[in-house]
């Protein structure tokens, strides 16, 4: 027994060696890139040995995991406002782009071919537009068969990120939803027929469930579920459909470098190709960090995924932060943190 | 017959000894178990406890009518419980209502009627029933049921209960299949395998001479369960019925998913509301430090007291029956 226990030891210890010199990252936050850092994180691993250890817990979760000092990062896509980061000695940074699209699920209608501009949608959802058969609908899509149907409106139960983009486009786009219900993770729905589901999984499955509904999901569970999404009027006045090249122009108006913080959402961003429901997820690292090494490879890693991971990246369906913003979060964001 | 003889003479060293040990023993059996019957006490008290002092921000914010506001808004921060008060009472009662005679009816004809050979394949069909975890009843509620109640069940209630003057606003809205009748459906089929066991159980202790003589002097089956076998099981059947109101009131992940997860308070059962426990579900990873986290715990001490208040109807109901029966005075 002595001997074996002897023996296990010694196996454990030269198994183990390796990792012993590669920091241990962890990161906690945000639920819709979890899919790319997991990948990027895989990558990582293979080339430094250094590992990601990332629980999607939601953005506010994030936060709070980053406050309490249990992780090295937190990630959000609801951005810290910029005096809350000085309060707190953090700073934030984009790590990857993607887009929020509606959904709908009524008989007859395929995947792009309903248009809407966002006053409309904002109606929709807050239940002055209850039935698919209304005028303002018909009126913007000549030649299409829309069956009538009370509309059922599916948001997120829990508070997410996703809600904070669409919300913040609503709000930006329709006067009525701004005054009347607000922007945020998680906003009180008015709609009369209004339907909850917990996570984008929760809304994909009311949507494809629940006939003549509307939602919102992350574009990457919209495409996997195969899912009619929505086509929009962006603020050019042009129609677009959502993939990555729609994304990627919202995302090239959007001067980071000029906003505290790094904080905003590239809702009804102009550009005659922007898709207008477009969002960043975020980092947020501390300025004077407990675990120095630790941040320090968060960033490196991080820099890598700018790198060496826009790839992987565009296969998953997201788009890469453009190169000059990642030379400015190198240049003035990395550069605040003391790792030594 | 030794002892008895033994009994005036002095107990030897080695009795006293025996007897000294044994006395440690109990003394030690006493406390230990006395320990652990305390241990449920103190952890209820820390549950009090922790509940009211986490809901406190939020009581002493919205005060005693945090329990009878329907405003639920994050952006502005203004919350009240009455909205899942009422989705967790509607569902639970809605399930009872179906739930306990279904059960009585299986549990009736499991011990009086069955033929012997049906008995024992149904009767563990329903201990299964009550084995499945809550999350397959939620995602067969959401996946297959939904669908179908609203492609056929609520067209055909909203065309006939839902034409009905005053009754039928419980019928009317948008035909989803997702919503507070939904959920109750759900939970009562959740509920009826306890409900029925527990049932089938306390009939079978019916001695058969009390049975066999009311047979005997020509008593109908009906007759013989509504006068021997229900009052002398109807504390166990009490007890069966609240097992499966606790199960009701507490359920979430099956109600979660069927319930609609809407804050808004309507008439009609067809629309969505949600439950205590699915919006603590639902909210409470993501929920800010404040008043959206203490509104939340302050749900949850709504939750305790409901059951509480279950608890000692059920035990008064029972003890003023057993009043009535002059078996206690």
């Amino acid at each position: 027994m002595n001997s074996f226990l002897k023996k296990a030891l010694v196996i454990s210890a030269i198994s183990f060696a390796p990792v012993a010199f590669a920091a241990d990252m962890t990161g906690a936050g945000a639920t819709f890139p979890y899919p790319i850092y997991a990948k990027w994180a895989e990558a990582y691993k293979a080339k430094t040995g250094s590992n990601l250890n990332y629980q999607s817990i939601g953005s506010s979760g994030g936060i709070k995991q980053i406050k309490a000092k249990t992780v090295d990062f937190g990630a959000t896509d609801n951005p810290v406002k910029f005096e809350d980061l000085e309060k707190d000695g953090m700073v934030q940074f984009p790590a990857i782009i993607g887009g929020v699209v509606p959904v709908m699920n009524v008989d007859g209608v395929k995947p792009g071919e309903l248009k809407l501009d966002g006053p409309t949608l904002a109606d929709i959802f807050q239940g002055v537009i209850s039935d698919w058969s209304d005028k303002r609908i018909a009126l913007m899509n000549p030649g299409v068969k829309i069956p009538s149907g009370p509309i059922t409106v599916v948001h997120r139960a829990d508070g997410s990120g996703t809600t904070a983009i669409f919300t913040d486009y609503l709000a930006k786009t329709s006067t009525l939803w701004k005054d009347a219900v607000g922007a945020g993770a998680s906003v009180k729905w008015p709609a009369a027929s209004s339907v909850g589901g917990k996570g984008n999984e929760g809304v994909a499955a009311n949507v494809s469930r629940v006939k003549n509904s509307v939602g919102y999901v992350e574009y990457a569970y919209a495409k996997k579920n195969k899912m009619t999404h929505i086509a929009l009027k962006n603020k050019e006045g042009n129609f677009v459909q959502p993939d990555d090249l729609t994304f990627a122009a919202a995302a090239a108006g959007t001067d980071w470098a000029k906003i505290p913080g790094m904080g905003t959402f590239i809702t009804d961003a102009a550009g005659a190709k922007s898709w207008p429901i477009t969002g960043a997820s975020f980092i947020l690292l501390y300025k004077n960090p407990d675990n120095k090494a630790n941040a320090a490879e968060v960033m490196k890693f991080f820099d890598f995924g700018f790198k060496e991971g826009k790839n992987m990246a565009m296969e998953l369906d997201y788009v890469p932060m453009p190169d000059s913003t990642t030379d400015f979060i190198r240049k003035n964001v990395f550069s605040k943190v003391v790792t030594k | 017959m030794i002892e008895s003889t033994q009994s005036h003479s002095a107990p030897t060293p080695q009795a006293l000894r025996i007897a000294k040990v044994q006395r440690i023993q109990d003394f030690l059996f006493y406390g230990i178990t006395q320990f652990f019957a305390l241990t449920v006490l103190i952890a209820l008290l820390g549950i009090i406890i922790s509940l009211i002092s986490n809901a406190w921000p939020a009581l002493s914010t919205f005060g005693i009518g945090f329990f009878f506001s329907q405003e639920w808004d994050v952006v502005q921060g203004q919350f009240g419980g009455l909205i899942a008060i009422y989705g967790t009472l509607a569902t639970s009662i809605i399930a009872l209502l179906i739930a306990v005679p279904l059960s009585f009816g299986i549990a009736v004809f499991l011990t009086e009627l069955c033929p012997s050979s049906l008995r024992r394949p149904l009767g563990t069909a329903v201990e299964l029933l009550a084995a499945v975890p809550s999350i397959i009843y939620g995602m067969f509620g959401l996946f297959i049921f939904a669908p179908l109640f609203a492609e056929y069940v609520q067209p055909a209630l909203g065309g006939t209960l839902g034409q009905i003057p005053g009754l039928g606003i419980l019928f009317s809205g948008a035909f989803n299949g997702i919503g507070i009748l939904s959920a109750g459906l759900i939970l009562a089929m959740m509920i009826l395998p306890f409900i029925a066991s527990v049932m089938r159980d306390v009939f079978e202790i019916v001695p058969p001479v009390l049975k066999e003589s009311a047979y005997g002097i020509g008593c109908t089956t009906w007759e013989v369960v509504k006068n021997v076998v229900l009052p002398y099981t109807k504390a166990g059947v009490i007890g069966g019925v609240m097992l499966g109101l606790g199960r009701a009131l507490g359920e979430t992940m099956a109600v979660t998913f069927v319930i609609g997860n809407a804050h808004r308070l309507s008439p009609s059962l067809f629309s969505p509301g949600t439950s205590i426990a699915s919006t603590l579900a639902n909210e409470f990873g993501e929920a800010e430090a404040g008043n959206h986290l203490s509104s939340l715990f302050a749900l949850g001490l709504a939750l305790f007291i409901i059951t509480f208040i279950v608890l000692a109807l059920a035990k008064w109901m029972l003890n003023n029956m057993e009043k009535k029966q002059g078996l206690k005075t």
